[in-house]
This record gives structure tokens, sequence and C-alpha cells, in this order.
């Protein structure tokens, strides 16, 4: 499996670290049970997902990564710090 | 047999080689199994269940039978396919499963015990009594069936992984895939060719036939020449394509010396048996071939009995009849061509028999239509067989059966994304659905186009299709003049009959076993398979997988498409587990860090203790100290009493900068950092989204936008990472920035009465209480060199942690050991500073172990209610911050029984022991010499509610049942009175 | 050991002596390739602040002869490179970093957090496919070329500094395991002849 950093191009999966969905974050003093959704409560869509990726042993950046669950393609990849701000 | 003359080996020296331990000449370029039927050996092994007498049935790396064991000692391989192990001087191979001696076998008794020995058979029998599996049935079953074994020894053969990138991946260099290859190569495209055999270009070696207006191996020699010449092509022979993965990566086995004498010279000491490549290819063409199928009748395992193209591969590559008088089997018109070859080459073939009423004339030999081969005599070679016609019944004597039920694509790359091949009943046969991997096209014999013709036009067209989706464009030459003959097939899979008719032959799995499996509702080509064991063997079915969902298509009344197939999956041929692990054998298995001080400890008689990837010191032997705890208990005196030095530099530091840093360390953790005073360290807490405690540590304000973070040393990278993921995904308009200086700075604490003498021994800076008070910082400059001290105690004594540039470690290491020793202290490891810690209540990550909130640990009050933090909301969630829940304690020995162990369960005391009483469990323990007994720190249910109460420890692991008195979790100087004075 | 009573302790009273991160393992010569340590000078990671890239880039070429690398890419000036080091940040190596870049950028001593060495002779990419899974051909990885990768499982940046030789970075701690993995893939080339 390779992931195209934005900053470094098509590496290989070893490179990178997984996180989980990429879902709007609650304010930080949201209510518990918008926090418990948020954390605990997750789908597992059977295709086209955004997912936060960490070009961890490469760049060090964050990636918001459209891929789909089914097949594994990789349908768009952005600098999460552009995605989320 | 060899026949003079015929052959691409003719003319080759001879080379010497032994087998079951008799001697004999080949020829280099031979194949073990060419050479051993050149010396009509026919007889090489024992099958898997029956231990029946086997011999070669194909001549490539889909070989079934032929398996054979090289090596000595630990090197020792089982399993080498002798059709594929490369012939050199010197080299010695042992039959398998065979006691005493492949000719006489014992254990061949089990082919009389057959009718017991159907699918299903250990499962039905083997059911009772239970105890019986383990001692009696396994072992016993493991001993009679099998093939090769291994050494038992750990095996020091030098194996490598590496990595190769390609526009263009050509796998097979047959007809198609040296044409792909040629245009790719010519348009300028990387290209790698990969060939799992010695010498490129597939049937083209194994065929007699013209390409090009010459002998199809010349041409090939051309084309490999043109190739060769070229700076943008790799050729990989000897490397199967073994497995293809997302986004064009594809997995390759290369046998990189399994061909050589074993190595005796230092030069070639470290060359590789194998090489496991990860290629990253662009795009892909699979021209991986087609692989001939068996006939399925009765004892149609005997030696003697090859693949028809196998026969052809032997004479025509090899120059080796694998009979004196032949008789070919087959449902298709290639068969014949087997006949054609034998008899030009002037041996002697008996009979084509063809199930076909049309098939075509012989041409010099007799061809019996609408006949079949229903049966087969000779216990050890092949001595007759049996035909069935519209006249009855006939036998006729023949050494060499070539059989050809007709040839599968080998599309095995094409389903490893998932993707199920189509079946087309013109070639009764499964080919790959287009788009299967995306990126790869399939072209030739594996595309199911069967002609040479047809192999090198879709080759060169593969190629350009291929290279148009990387935008490359590249234009397919005109294919060579070549063969074109149609591929005409009528199906036949097994002959009806009594007896037993083999599917696959290496795991013994018959025609009856699979329609037993059927009839006992086993219908799903799936259930069949685990059933029966069809197709898990080694060659996973290459041979039997399509016949024997044929014969289970008919036992259940579904069409062939309908009954579907197996799922293929990586590898495609057998790998090694050195080879897929190579590199992380011994000091290759995990990075070792080093800390500067490693070798002054070393000489301080230092004993290393993993620490995560670090190598640190456990504690330091003096002479006269016998075990670790003499040396720990005088170690954590000495530091109570004197000072001590020990190296803290694997803790995570991370340099914070920035206008923003204040406000990201006050989201960090759960207390604040943004009113910590310039020069001060302060004691934090991190917390995970969930609000459970991640980490905790010192963090110290070095200006007003720069602080330097202090991580445990299990945790660094997580908390870098955390630290990214916050900055770039939660606050990505913070202005902030941080640099991990973990390696820069070399760091040691200093920890004792006497830290502060030391320390002002070393330092120009006068180290005061005012000018360095408790959790204080500043620039230091020892011995001239710029250094930061921080007064920090993780030991409950007056102590400091001083730093400089890693270069001079080792330097102030061994300054500070000198120093130390001259007021009475010295070196301490890691198990003093462990007790130290305990004895003051200080948790680690035995007590952050993911389970634990900043409540339960009795820290609270760090998760400051005049903020919010990462974590706190769901830090506060119902059931978090219960009285009952299991909270931080301490605990000491106060039964008969004095000892307190990790990992124990504690129970009140007239409880039963069982898991619904179970109140909590010990995070830390050791023998405390400033107390004079073990203590322990605990997670107890209300565990601060029952201080001063009497609470049960057992330890099943270690045979412990002791009474202990819970207490506070801070054993000495509970009001930190060394610390602060 | 301990010290030996009355030993004269002068040396390290004196000054603190400097001991490089692969000090005792290089130089090493197998098959074609030379693998040595390079004395770095100073390091500095340099991460600019927010809306201050262009003026750090502008007072980098300034001072030191060399503007901001882009994304895998890396400068030489005279005694000085600056490679780009990740996300955001670049490396000067050499000199220490000018004083006068503190406001527009985060600067951050690491001179002694990494160790350095130099991988030098024909083919030295296959050496290096030993263990790093990038694309190091030629015409995709060129001279002056520089990336943040994996080295086995160590964090590493590599940089093609000329015609086959490589400049490889990993932290200081891991200098060991380095000079160990790649004298491995050294000899496993080296052998295939």
């Amino acid at each position: 499996m390779r992931i195209c950093c934005p900053l470094c191009g098509a590496r290989d999966r070893r490179e990178y670290s997984y996180r989980g969905a990429a879902l709007p974050l609650p304010d930080l003093a949201a209510d518990v049970e918008v926090w418990h959704a948020h954390v605990h409560l997750r789908q597992n869509p059977a295709g086209p997902l955004e997912e936060l990726w960490q070009h961890e042993m490469g760049c060090g950046a964050w990636l918001k990564v459209t891929r789909n669950t089914a097949t594994h393609e990789i349908l768009a990849v952005t600098l999460a710090e552009e995605a989320c701000a | 047999m060899r026949i003079s003359g015929k052959g691409l080996v003719s003319g080759n020296r001879t080379v010497n080689f032994a087998f079951n331990g008799r001697h004999y000449m080949g020829l280099e370029g031979d194949t073990l199994a060419s050479a051993l039927l050149a010396n009509g050996v026919h007889l090489l092994g024992r099958s898997f269940k029956y231990h029946r007498p086997r011999g070669i049935l194909t001549a490539g790396s889909e070989e079934p039978n032929a398996l054979v064991t090289i090596g000595k000692g630990a090197a020792l391989e089982p399993n080498i396919r002798a059709t594929q192990q490369e012939l050199f001087e010197g080299l010695a191979a042992q039959s398998q499963n065979c006691w005493p001696s492949v000719e006489r076998d014992l254990m061949a008794v089990n082919d009389l015990a057959a009718p017991f020995f159907g699918a299903g058979f250990y499962y039905k029998t083997f059911m009772w009594p239970r105890g019986f599996w383990e001692a009696l049935y396994e072992p016993l079953i493991r001993r009679a069936a099998g093939l090769g074994a291994l050494s038992g020894a750990a095996n020091k053969d030098p194996y490598e992984k590496a990595y190769a990138f390609c526009d263009l991946l050509v796998i097979g260099s047959g007809p198609a895939g040296l044409m792909a290859a040629l245009t790719a190569a010519r348009a300028g495209a990387d290209v790698i060719l990969a060939e799992e055999d010695s010498r490129m270009g597939g049937r083209l070696l194994a065929e007699v036939e013209e390409v090009d207006g010459k002998p199809a191996h010349l041409w090939v020699a051309e084309v490999l020449a043109e190739l060769e010449s070229l700076d943008n092509v790799r050729l990989m022979p000897r490397t199967a394509v073994t497995g293809a993965y997302d986004h064009g990566t594809y997995s390759a086995l290369e046998r990189v010396s399994h061909h050589l004498p074993p190595s005796q010279s230092l030069k070639t000491a470290h060359r590789p048996r194998e090489c496991f490549w990860r290629i990253h290819a662009g795009a892909s063409v699979l021209a991986s071939g087609a692989i001939e199928r068996p006939i399925a009748f009765r004892n149609n395992d005997r030696p003697g009995i090859m693949m028809a193209g196998a026969v052809r591969s032997y004479l025509n590559r090899w120059g080796v009849s694998p009979g004196e008088r032949v008789t070919v089997f087959g449902n298709n018109d290639d068969a014949h061509r087997t006949a054609r070859d034998l008899l030009a080459a002037g041996v002697h073939v008996a009979a084509v028999i063809d199930s076909r009423h049309d098939a075509p004339d012989g041409e010099g030999f007799p061809v019996l239509r609408g006949a079949v081969v229903c049966d087969s005599t000779g216990r050890q070679r092949l001595e007759s067989i049996t035909i069935r016609s519209v006249n009855g019944e006939e036998k006729i004597q023949t050494d060499c059966l070539a059989m050809s039920g007709g040839w599968n694509p080998s599309l095995h790359l094409t389903c490893h994304l998932g993707a199920r091949p189509l079946w087309r009943r013109d070639l009764a046969a499964f080919v790959p659905r287009a788009d299967a991997v995306p990126g790869m096209v399939v072209a030739g014999a594996a595309n199911g186009s069967f002609s040479t013709h047809g192999a090198l036009t879709e080759g060169a067209a593969a190629a350009v299709t291929a290279l148009a989706g990387l935008g490359t464009s590249a234009t397919a030459a005109p294919p060579p003049m070549a063969s074109d003959a149609p591929y005409r097939i009528s199906p036949l899979w097994a002959v009806p009959g009594k007896g037993r008719a083999w599917l696959d032959f290496q795991n013994d799995v018959t025609v009856k076993d699979v329609t037993q499996a059927a009839q006992e509702n086993f219908r799903s080509v799936e259930h069949m398979k685990r059933y029966t064991t069809l197709g898990m063997a080694t060659d996973q079915g290459k041979s039997s997988n399509v016949a024997a969902l044929a014969v289970l298509a008919d036992a259940t009344g579904r069409s062939i498409p309908e009954t579907g197939t197996t799922t293929f999956r990586p590898p495609f041929v057998p790998t090694s587990i050195a080879a897929m692990g190579a590199g992380a054998e011994d000091q290759g298995f995990a990075p070792q860090r080093y800390l500067t001080s490693h070798q002054v400890s070393q000489d301080h008689g230092a004993q290393d203790i993993e620490v995560g990837l670090w190598y640190r010191a456990s504690y330091f032997a003096r002479p006269g100290e016998t075990n670790w705890r003499q040396s720990c208990d005088r170690e954590v005196m000495m530091v109570r009493s004197a000072v001590g030095v020990c190296d803290v530099s694997t803790l995570g530091k991370i340099d914070i900068q920035g206008k923003d840093a204040a406000r990201l360390l006050d989201l960090v953790y759960s207390n604040t950092f943004s009113t910590l005073k310039v020069g001060r360290v302060r004691y934090g807490l991190m917390l995970r989204e969930d609000g459970f405690v991640m980490d905790d540590g010192t963090c110290a304000r070095l200006d007003e936008t720069h602080y330097v973070m202090t991580t445990t040393t299990a945790a660094a990278a997580q908390v870098m990472a955390h630290l990214e993921y916050l900055t770039q995904v939660v606050r990505p308009e913070w202005d902030v920035r941080f640099a991990s200086v973990t390696d820069h700075w070399a760091q040691f604490s200093v920890a004792g009465p006497r830290a502060r003498d030391l320390i002002n021994d070393l330092v120009e800076e006068d180290v005061n209480a005012e000018s360095f008070p408790f959790m204080g910082c500043g620039a230091v400059t020892v011995k001239g060199v710029a250094g930061r001290l921080f007064r920090i105690s993780f030991s409950g004594e007056h102590a400091y942690e001083i730093a400089v540039p890693a270069r001079y470690g080792a330097a102030l290491y061994r300054l500070l050991l000198e120093r130390a020793e001259a007021l009475g202290g010295g070196p301490y490891g890691m198990e003093a500073l462990n007790v130290l810690r305990i004895e003051k209540g200080f948790i680690t990550h035995a007590e952050i172990n993911g389970t634990t909130t900043a409540f339960d640990l009795g820290m609270q009050a760090l998760v400051s209610p005049k903020k919010s933090c990462w974590g706190k909301v769901l830090s506060e969630r119902e059931g978090l911050m219960e009285e009952d829940r299991m909270r931080l304690v301490g605990l000491k020995p106060i039964g008969a029984v004095k000892e307190i162990s990790a990992g124990a369960h504690l129970f009140e005391p007239d409880t039963t022991v069982e898991r619904e009483t179970d109140i909590g469990y010990v995070t830390s323990v050791c023998f405390s010499p400033t107390l004079g007994h073990m203590i322990g720190l605990a997670m107890v249910s209300a565990g601060p509610e029952r201080i001063g109460e009497t609470i049960r420890l057992v330890d099943h692991t270690r045979g412990i049942d002791a009474l202990c008195e819970v207490v506070e979790p801070v054993f000495y100087d509970p009001e930190g009175g060394r610390a602060r004075g | 050991m301990t010290l030996r009573e009355g030993a004269p302790v002068a040396d390290a009273m004196m000054e603190l002596t400097e001991t490089s991160p692969c000090a005792g393992l290089l130089p090493l010569r197998i098959g074609g390739w030379a693998l040595e340590e390079v004395p770095p000078g100073a390091l500095t990671l340099i991460a600019p602040y927010k809306g201050q890239e262009q003026a750090l880039s502008a007072a980098l070429e300034a001072v030191h002869g060399m503007g901001f690398p882009a994304p895998n890419r890396s400068h030489a000036a005279r005694e000085a490179s600056l490679i780009w080091f990740g996300r955001a940040q670049a490396l000067l190596i050499g000199p220490p970093a000018a004083e006068d870049l503190a406001p527009l950028a985060a600067l951050t001593d690491v001179s002694d957090g990494w160790a350095m060495v130099r991988l030098e002779g024909a083919g030295a990419e296959d050496v290096l496919a030993r263990l790093v899974p990038l694309d190091l051909r030629p015409q995709v990885f060129e001279i002056g070329h520089s990336a943040r990768t994996e080295l086995k499982h160590m964090m590493a940046s590599i940089t093609k500094v000329e015609e086959n030789a490589f400049q490889i970075m990993v932290f200081r701690s891991l200098a060991r395991t380095l000079v160990h993995d790649l004298k491995r893939a050294m000899e496993a080339v080296a052998a295939r002849g």
C-alpha cells in the first residue's frame, strides 16, 4: 500500500501511522455526551472514508486521506493543517 | 535417458551430484529432476499420507511430488522442488517421508489401510478419548504423515530483503513477457523482468517451434541480448513474484544462491540464500503462462506418469527422455505435440490416447480416439497402463505416460486483491478478470491465449496498454512470425471407475474424497477444500484445483462457474520464513539505542537492561556482590546517604517554542503551564482523548516562549505524535514549533544529600537554595561547556538533573562518577532508581497502564478546574470518579509471608479467591533497603478508604499467598523535606 | 572498574572531551563502498513561525547564502548545507544559525542529536535498497534531493550529496545500529559480486 504525501510524494505504507476517521472535532468544553459520541460511537463505512494518517517515519505531517475502505483506493490526500484549519 | 545432441544443455560441462547417497553425473544447466531422469532415477519420494512411491510430475515450481531435502545441519532445507533446483557440483539431495529408504519405506503399510483414510478420517476417528489427541494421536500422525523436516537448529545462513522500483514490472519471460519487456524498454520505460526459472524464455525453451524464422530459443537469446544492453531494464531470473498488493506493490522471492555450492570464501560468506523483494511498479504485465493439469484415473500417481508439457520440457530443453516406450494421454491437440517431438528425437511412442472422438490423425504414431486410460501398474515405476474404449479394455506396456488434461492460466496474482476469475467454456479453464488488479494487464497464456503468436501479440499490446496508464506512449512492434495453432479441447477431469484416482498428489486427495465431501454436505468449494485438505499443501493445488472443483460440480449437480474457485492467496510459491523475516534476526530485530555513558558504565560493572529500545544500566556489580539485590540495595542506600549518579537521557525531551507555546501546554497538560515562571519546572499530567492518563513528566520554562518538555522513556514517540496531532489537526492556527532534543542532551540525575556539593564542584555558577530552589532550572557552565541544570527529584532526595550536549556525555559522566565516589557515592542503575521511586510512591507506566485516571492515581488535583484540557471532558464521565474504583495505595507485608509480587491480585482476607471477589492488583514491588522489608504499589477498589486494613495477596503463578496492610503510597519522607531542603 | 586510588584525574578536570556519535565504529570499506562519519559542525533545526516563511527564506539567503529548501530538496554552499528536514523545518549543517533568524523561526540546536554518515561508491543505491523503502533510482532521486524516511525501523534523513554518495542521518543513540545495518547490507550486496 502506498500513500502520496503532499510533501514527500508516494511513500510506502510502513512510513505512515493510522489514527482513524477524520471527524469534525467537538468544542473542547462540549458536553460529555458529545465527546462520548465523538470518541466511541464511530461508523465503519464500506466505501470512501476520510481518515487521519500521520507520515510519522517521514516528514511528520498529519494527513487527511480519503480512502475507499472496501478497495483501499486512495481518492485524495491533503495536509490536515490545511484541511482542518 | 539422455538423448545425444538434443536439448539446450547439450555439450555443457558435467556436474557431479548425489541423491540418497548414490553418486551421479549431470550437465551444467540441468535441474536435479532432469539430471535424475537422465540417470534413469524415477522414484524420488513417498507421498504425504499413503506413502505411495512418487516420481516427477512437472518441470516447474508447481511440482507436487518431487520434493527433496538439501543441505546439512542447521542449514538443511526440506521440501525443495527437484524440478526447480539447479544442479551444482557436489549437490547432495535426500528423499523425504520415507524410512529406512525411498525404495523400502515401512510406512507404505498406510497404503494398504487406505480404505480407512478417506476425507475427514482424522476428524472422525481421533475424537476420543479427548486426552489422547495431544499425547498419542497427533505425534503418531505427525510422524507418519508429512513432508520434509527441519533441522530444529537456528539457521545462520544469510537471507535478505530489498526494495525495487520500476515503471513496468513484467512477470514471466515467455513469449508474452519478452515482447512486453521489449516493447516497454524500447519506449524508454524502466522495466523489471522477473522470471522464476533460472533461464528466461518460458515455454519457448521447451517446445520445438520457430519464432521469426529461427528456432525459438535463439529468438529468445536475441531478445535477451537486446534487453541486457539497455540501462533501463533489470533482468531478475530465479525470481518468483509471489504476491500482488495495493497500489502497485508486489512481493517477489529471489533464489540468490540455491544454485551455487555452499560458500567457501570470506567474500561470499555473506551472500544471501534468498532475497525477499518488495517491488513498487507503476504498472505490471502478468505473463505468467499456464500450468498443465493432470487427468484423474485409477493409479495415476505412479512414477513415470508425467505432464505432457513436462515431458516435452525434459526432451527439448534438457535432452532427456523420461521413458523408452512412451504413451500420451490427452483431451486436447497440444498433447499430440509430445508424441511428435518424441518421435522426432527417436523415442518410441506406443500410442496417443485421446478422449475426443474427433482427435486429429497421428503423424507416424497411433492415435486411439474416444479412449481413456483407466488404470496403471508398476510399483516403483510405471510398467503398463489399461486403456478403455468402445472396444473394451486393453493393457499396454509403457514406462512413461505423458498426460494432458488441458492448461490452466496462471492467474493467481490477479486474485490477490479479491477478484474472482471467469470461466471460459471454450478453453475449459478460468481466465483472469480484466482490471482484477489496478495497473496490471494480463497477456499470453495467463490470459488464455495459448498460441505463441497470440502470446507475442498480446505481450506487446499489454505493455502499450500498461504504459498508457502511466502516461507513457509506446508502440507495439509487429510480432515476429510464430505458430498460431488453435487450442482445441474437450473437458475430461476424471476417468470414471473404481479405485483411487488422484487429484491432489501432494496431499494425497482423490476423486473419492471430493465426492465423499459432497455427500457429507461439504458442498461449498471452500468447505470441500478444508475437509479434504485439497490444495492445502505447499503447491497450493496448482495442478489440482480446477479438476477438483469440476469433480465437486459434477457431484453436486452444479456448473463449474456456479461452484466457483477457492481463493488464491500470496505467496504464489512457498516462501521461507527466513526470507520474509530477513534482517530481523539477532540485533536486527529492533534498533538499539545506546547512551553516551554506556561504555563508562560497562567499565563500572554495569549489567544492561532493555528499556524500550534503550540499553540502560540495570545495576553496577561491585567486587564481592554476587547478585543484583546486593548491588541494588547498596546503590539505594548510597543515594539516601551520600550521592548517586544515573543517566536519565532516555527520557523524551521536546523543545517547544513560539508565541502559542504556553497555550499548547495548557491544552496538552491537565494542569496549568502558562502561569509557570521562567526558570521553573513543573510536574504535569497528560490525558488521552478518552480521559485516561497518557503520560506524565516535567516541563521547564526556559524563556517566555520557550519550554522544554520531558516525557517518560516509554511514551516519548507517542507524546511527540500527540503534539503534532494537536498542533496540525486540532489547533493548526496556533504558532508553535517543537523538536525532539532527546539525543542532543546527555542528562544525568545527581541525587542524594551530597548532590549540591557535587554539582558545585563542576559548574562555574554558585548553586544554592536561592539560585536553584526546588523545581528551579537554568543555564550553567560545566567545565567550560554550556549546559542546563534542573533541580528535580525522582528519588525523594535533594537532586538535580544536569545536561550537556551529548558529545560531552561520556566525559561528564566519567567526571561525575569520580566526584561522586570521592563523596562516598557512585553510579546507580534502573533497579535502584525503581526502588527509590516506589519508596516515594512515584508512578511510572506500571501505574499509568491505560486503565487508570488521574482520580485513580490520587492526582485529581492536577486536573485544573479553571481551564479545559485535552481529555478533560471524558475524564469526568460517570464512573471514572467513583469512590470504589481501583485506586493507588501502598502495601506492606504483615503476615508470616513477607513477599509481595507484581501482578498479584488482592482480596478481602475472609473471602474466597475468585474473579468475583477480586478487589485489585499489585503494580510495582521492591525490597526497600531503607525500610528493611518489601513494599508495593497497588490499585485497590476504594483503596484510600482501606488505609490501615489488612488485605490478602494471591499470586497463583509464583505461589504466593500473603497478608498485607494497605498503607499510603508514599513510604518514605512523606513531607518531602529531603527533596526540598 | 573503579578509579585507582591516587590516579591523576587532571585530564578530566581540565576540559570535557568530545566523543563523536560513530567513534570507534567507522570508517568501513566493504566491496566498492566507503562508509565514514561526517563531522557535522553545528546542526540547527530551523522551523519558520506562521507567516514568516518568505521573510525567513530571504534572511537565510542573506546570511547563509541559501534560501529555505523546498520539500525533499537541499542546498549546499561552501562549508554549509541546508536540507529540508520534514514538514515546516530545515536543518542547517555547518555554521551556527545566525541570531537574526530567531524572530522568524524557532531555532533549535541539535548539533549532538544526530549521527551523520556518508556512504559512497558506485551502486550505493543498491546498498540502501536493502534498508530504505525509497525510490532512489538516479533519474528519480537526483543530486541535492533529500528525504525523510525510515532506515530499517529508524527515522532517517537521506540526502544525495554527489553522484554515488549519500548522506544518512539517524538519532545519535542509534549510531551503532545504523552502522550495523549498513555494514550488513554492504556485505550482502558485495557478496553477490
